[in-house]
C-alpha cells in the first residue's frame, strides 16, 4: 500500500482560508507534491465540493482551479484529521458528587473553548474529538463531539447545528472500580450494574407515559433531561461510550446494552484481547488506550501493547484515543504507531485514528478520510505517519489552517515550554472525587 | 510453540535467567559498542556470560558450535538513571506500593534494597525492551525520602542483581507531597536541608573523635563528604538555582533530576559542574513540570552538560514509563541519535558511577546488550534479544 501511495503524488484541493488572511476567502486550496494517505478507499480520485470541503484529489495533472491558492507540500504526507473518540482536554466537567449517574448533564456547558489544552490537539493533528468528563461516575454525562477550531464559543466548536434541537454528542457511561466509591456511588460491580439498569428502567417507563400522553393529544409538560438523553440512547440515537477495563466488566457492559437495544463503544479496554471474539461478536466497537506500561490499578495490571492487533484480527472495530492528559494529544499518532509495534496491520492503524473513530462517533460521513465532499480536515505530516521522527507540519479544519509549525507560538504548543501550558489545565481524573489517584482512566 | 513463548514470557516476568549456552555469537549490522565509533556488521562473542571478543565479522572468530543471534542493531542494556520500579509495583495498590514514607519528610537512612520486588512485573517489563539497569529508589515525593539503588532488571533479587548500594539519596526541592505537615514551603525546605547538612559536619567531628554511629548520622556524614552523591530533584528554574546555590555552601556531590525548566538556567548549570537527569519527555505538564518541554534534552546536550534519561516516579499511570521510549521523543526533539543512545547507556554509566562495568560493549565485561530489528528509538522497531548481567533475559521481540 506504501508503495503504491509514493507513486500517487496528491493533488487535494479544497475550498477554505488560510489563517494569515484577515478574512476568510472562500478560495479554493490546492495542495500539490505530497504523499497522499486518504486511509478508506483508491488514492486517487477526481471531484468537486462545496464550502470547506475536499473539492478533489487525484495525482499530479488533476485540473485545478484557476483561481486557487496552490500550496506546495512536496515531501509530505498528507492524511485525514485526527479523531480522538476519547479526550478530556478544554477543562471539561461533568456530573458532580450528588450522583452515581447525571444523563442529562451536558459537557459542552463545561468546555472552555480557550483552553490551553485544546493547543495540544491542534499541534498533534488531532481534528476531531469526543470530549467527555471522568469514569469516576457510572454516567458522568453527556458527551461533546467538536473540532479543535480556534474559537470563543463552544457552538463554534460543535458538530451540530443547534444545541436545542440535536443530539451533539455521546454519552459516558463507566464500570469497574474507578466509580466504586462511597455515598451515592455503588460498592461492588454488581451494584454499579443495578443501578444503571435500574435508570435505563425508569426512563422506559418515562417513555412510556410520555408516548401515551402524545398518543391521547395530552399535552405532556413533565420533560426530564436525563430521561429524554437515555431515549435518545435506546432509540439509537446517541452512542454510549462506555469506559470499561476487565473483561467481565466488558462482556457487563455489552450485557446492559443488549438489554437496552444498544450497543456501546467500548472504551479503554485494556482486557479487551481476552474477550476479543465477543467484543467481534456483538458487533461493539473498541477504543483503545494505550499506555506505556501494564498497572497503575488492578484493573489494567493486564494491559498489553498487542490488544488492538488482537481486536482487529478478531475482526472489531478498533480505534485510539488519547484520553489526553492520560497521553498527551500532540503524540496521538505514536498510539497507533505502538500498535503496529506489537502486530496491527499499518492500514488498520491508520484507521484507528481516523475513519474508525468517525464511525464511533457516527461522523463518519463528514470527517476520518480524505474524499471528495468530506470536511477538508487534514494534517500534513513531515513524514511516515508512524514514524518517531515525523512532526505534525500543519493542521486544517474545514479549510482553515489551525496550526502550523512553522509559526512560534504553535510551534512552542508542539514542544512545550515557558507558560505554553496551564498547569491548571491538565485533567486529573477522578479529581473532581475525593479519590484523587485512583479515580484514574 | 505456543508453550514455549510462555515459558519465554515466565523468564522475563520472574527476571530468572534463562540457561545461556556457553558460547554466543551476537551479529549486528550495526553495532554500538559505546566504545568508539559503532561498527557495521559487528559481532560480540559471549562465552560463559562474558564478552570475549567484539568486532568487525571479518575480523573476529566466532565459535563453531555457539549459539546466533541477529539484529539490525546490537546496543549497550539500555540504564534508566532515576526509576521506582520495584518499589511501586505494577497493581498500585496498597500492598505494593513503597516509594514513600509518611511519618517524616527527611529519611536519608532509608534504603532501596529494603523496599525492592525484583519480581514485580514491572521489572520485568522493563529487561523485555532492554532496560537492563535501573537506579531505582524513593520517589521524589519527600525532602528525602531515602537512597537509590543501582540494579540489574534481570535479576529477581537485590542479592542476585545488585550493582551499586547507596547509590544516590534522593532529596526533592520546590513542590513535595502534602502528606506531610512541615516543611510546607519552598523556603523551610531549604531550611531543613541546610539544618542536615550542619548536622552531617558536627556528627563528622563527634565521629572523628570516637562518638558511636548512628544510621541517619552515616548517611548524613556520606553525604557532606561526597562518598555518596545527592539527586537534587528540582523543576522549576528558581529550584534550580536553590540546589545549586546549596551545593555551593556544602560543597556536595550533586547530580540535578528533573530539571524541567533547565533550558531557562543552563549557563548557571553547566557553570555549576553537576550532571542532569533529565525528567522523561512526555512527562505531564502539571505541577512543577508544568513548563516542560520535549526540547530540553537536546538543548541540555547542546550545552555541554552531561545528562542521562529517567523513567521518574508516576503516582498513576504509565506505573513506570520506558526510557527508550521518553528517550526517543527527545531524539525526535533536536536530540541527535548518537547522543540519544549515549545518554541511555555509557551516559548515564558515567553519572551513575558504573561506567566501569556498564554502559559499553567491551572484551572482559558480563554481557549486557539489547538486539533491535531496525533503529532502537524508532516506535515500530522490537527489542529482540535482550542480555542483562551476563544472562539471556528475553528473547521476545517486544
Amino acid at each position: 500500500m506504501e508503495k503504491t501511495l509514493q507513486r500517487c503524488l496528491l493533488l487535494l484541493i479544497l475550498l477554505g482560508s488560510i489563517r494569515v488572511t484577515a478574512v476568510a476567502q472562500e478560495a479554493p486550496i490546492a495542495f500539490v507534491g505530497a504523499t497522499l494517505l486518504p486511509v478508506t478507499g483508491p488514492p486517487i480520485e477526481n471531484g468537486v465540493i462545496e464550502d470547506g470541503e475536499i473539492k478533489a484529489i487525484g495525482p499530479a495533472g488533476t485540473a485545478i482551479p484557476r483561481r486557487a491558492t496552490t500550496i506546495d507540500v512536496s515531501g509530505h504526507v498528507i492524511m485525514p484529521g485526527l479523531v480522538d473518540t476519547h479526550s478530556h482536554v478544554g477543562e471539561v466537567s461533568g456530573g458532580d458528587g450528588s450522583s452515581a449517574l447525571h444523563p442529562g448533564v451536558r459537557t459542552l456547558d463545561g468546555i472552555n473553548p480557550l483552553a490551553s489544552s485544546l493547543n495540544r490537539a491542534r499541534a498533534g493533528g488531532i481534528t476531531t474529538l469526543n470530549i467527555m468528563s471522568g469514569s469516576g461516575h457510572l454516567m458522568s454525562g453527556q458527551t461533546a463531539y467538536i473540532k479543535s477550531r480556534r474559537a470563543n464559543s463552544i457552538e463554534a466548536l460543535l458538530f451540530c447545528e443547534d444545541v436545542l434541537t440535536e443530539i451533539c454528542g455521546g454519552m459516558k457511561m463507566a464500570n469497574g472500580t474507578n466509580s466504586i466509591r462511597s455515598g451515592n456511588f455503588p460498592g461492588t460491580r454488581a451494584r454499579s450494574a443495578s443501578m444503571a439498569r435500574e435508570l435505563f428502567m425508569k426512563a422506559q417507563q418515562y417513555g412510556r407515559k410520555k408516548a401515551e400522553a402524545l398518543e391521547a393529544g395530552e399535552s405532556f409538560d413533565e420533560i426530564d433531561l436525563g430521561n429524554e438523553a437515555l431515549l435518545e440512547i435506546m432509540d439509537g440515537r446517541r452512542i454510549v461510550h462506555f469506559h470499561t477495563h476487565r473483561q467481565d466488566d466488558i462482556l457487563t457492559a455489552l450485557r446492559i446494552g443488549n438489554e437496552f437495544g444498544f450497543t456501546p463503544v467500548l472504551h479503554h479496554v485494556s482486557e479487551g484481547w481476552k474477550v476479543a471474539d465477543e467484543i467481534a461478536a456483538a458487533g461493539a466497537p473498541a477504543s483503545i488506550i494505550m499506555i506505556d506500561s501494564p498497572g497503575g490499578k488492578l484493573e489494567a495490571v493486564d494491559l498489553v501493547m498487542k490488544t488492538g492487533r488482537v481486536l482487529e484480527e478478531a475482526g472489531a472495530l478498533v480505534a485510539y484515543h488519547t484520553d489526553d492528559g492520560i497521553t498527551d494529544s500532540r503524540l496521538f499518532l505514536r498510539s497507533a504507531a505502538l500498535g503496529v509495534r506489537a502486530g496491527m496491520s499499518r492500514e488498520g492503524a491508520l484507521a484507528s485514528v481516523t475513519i474508525n473513530g468517525a464511525r464511533m462517533m457516527g461522523l463518519e460521513d463528514r470527517v476520518g478520510s480524505l474524499e471528495v465532499g468530506k470536511d477538508a480536515d487534514l494534517v500534513v505530516l513531515t513524514g511516515d505517519p508512524l514514524s518517531v521522527y515525523t512532526h505534525v507540519h500543519q493542521t486544517w479544519i474545514d479549510g482553515a489552517i489551525v496550526f502550523d509549525r512553522s509559526n512560534p507560538d504553535d510551534l512552542a504548543s508542539a514542544t512545550g515550554g515557558y507558560g505554553v501550558y496551564d498547569r491548571a489545565d491538565v485533567h486529573i481524573h477522578g479529581a473532581e472525587t475525593e479519590h484523587v489517584m485512583e479515580g484514574g482512566e | 510453540m505456543r508453550r514455549y513463548t510462555a515459558l519465554l514470557l515466565m523468564t522475563v516476568y520472574f527476571g530468572v535467567a534463562a540457561p545461556v549456552n556457553a558460547q554466543i555469537a551476537v551479529y549486528g549490522e550495526t553495532v554500538y559498542t559505546m566504545d568508539g565509533d559503532p561498527i557495521d556488521n559487528g559481532v560480540i562473542v559471549i562465552e560463559d556470560g562474558r564478552i570475549s571478543a567484539v568486532g568487525s565479522q571479518s575480523r573476529v572468530r566466532v565459535p563453531s558450535g555457539a549459539t546466533i543471534y541477529r539484529g539490525a542493531v546490537v546496543t549497550p542494556g539500555l540504564i534508566d538513571a532515576h526509576a521506582t520500579v520495584g518499589l511501586t509495583g505494577i497493581t498500585n495498590q496498597a500492598q505494593d506500593q513503597d516509594v514513600q514514607e509518611n511519618s517524616k519528610a527527611f529519611q536519608p537512612e532509608l534504603r532501596a534494597m529494603d523496599a525492592y520486588n525484583g519480581r514485580d512485573p514491572l521489572v520485568g517489563f522493563l529487561a523485555g525492551l532492554g532496560i537492563t539497569t535501573v537506579n531505582t529508589g524513593p520517589a521524589p515525593t519527600a525532602l528525602s525520602g531515602g537512597q537509590t539503588m543501582i540494579v540489574s532488571t534481570g535479576a529477581s533479587t537485590v542479592e542476585e542483581g545488585l550493582i551499586k548500594a547507596p547509590a544516590m539519596v534522593s532529596v526533592t526541592l520546590g513542590n513535595i507531597s502534602g502528606a506531610y505537615k512541615s516543611p510546607g514551603t519552598r523556603a523551610k525546605i531549604v531550611a531543613e536541608f541546610r539544618e542536615a547538612m550542619l548536622e552531617a559536619q558536627a556528627y563528622t567531628a563527634k565521629r572523628d573523635n570516637g562518638a558511636a554511629a548512628t544510621l541517619r548520622g552515616e548517611i548524613l556524614a556520606d553525604m557532606l563528604s561526597g562518598a555518596i552523591p545527592i539527586l537534587v530533584t528540582a523543576h522549576k528554574a528558581h529550584d534550580i538555582l536553590t540546589a545549586i546555590r546549596l551545593q555551593a555552601e556544602f560543597g556536595f556531590n550533586m547530580i540535578l533530576d528533573g530539571a524541567a525548566e533547565a533550558y531557562l538556567v543552563l549557563d548557571e548549570i553547566k557553570a555549576s559542574g553537576v550532571p542532569v537527569i533529565i525528567h522523561p519527555p512526555m512527562i505531564r505538564t502539571n505541577g512543577a513540570a508544568e513548563n516542560a518541554a520535549f526540547s530540553t534534552a537536546a538543548q541540555i546536550h547542546a550545552a555541554g552538560i552531561p545528562f542521562a534519561f529517567q523513567s521518574s516516579y508516576e503516582a498513576y499511570v504509565p506505573k513506570t514509563r520506558v526510557v527508550l521510549f521518553e528517550a526517543a521523543i527527545a531524539a525526535a526533539n533536536g536530540l541527535d541519535r548518537e547522543a540519544t543512545l549515549e545518554a541511555l547507556t555509557i551516559g548515564a554509566a558515567t553519572i551513575l558511577g558504573i561506567s566501569d562495568t556498564h554502559g559499553k560493549i567491551a572484551v572482559g565485561r558480563a554481557a549486557d546488550l539489547v538486539v533491535f530489528d531496525g533503529d532502537p528509538l524508532e516506535y515500530t522497531t522490537h527489542a529482540c534479544t535482550v542480555f542483562a548481567a551476563g544472562a539471556l533475559v528475553s528473547e521476545t521481540c517486544n
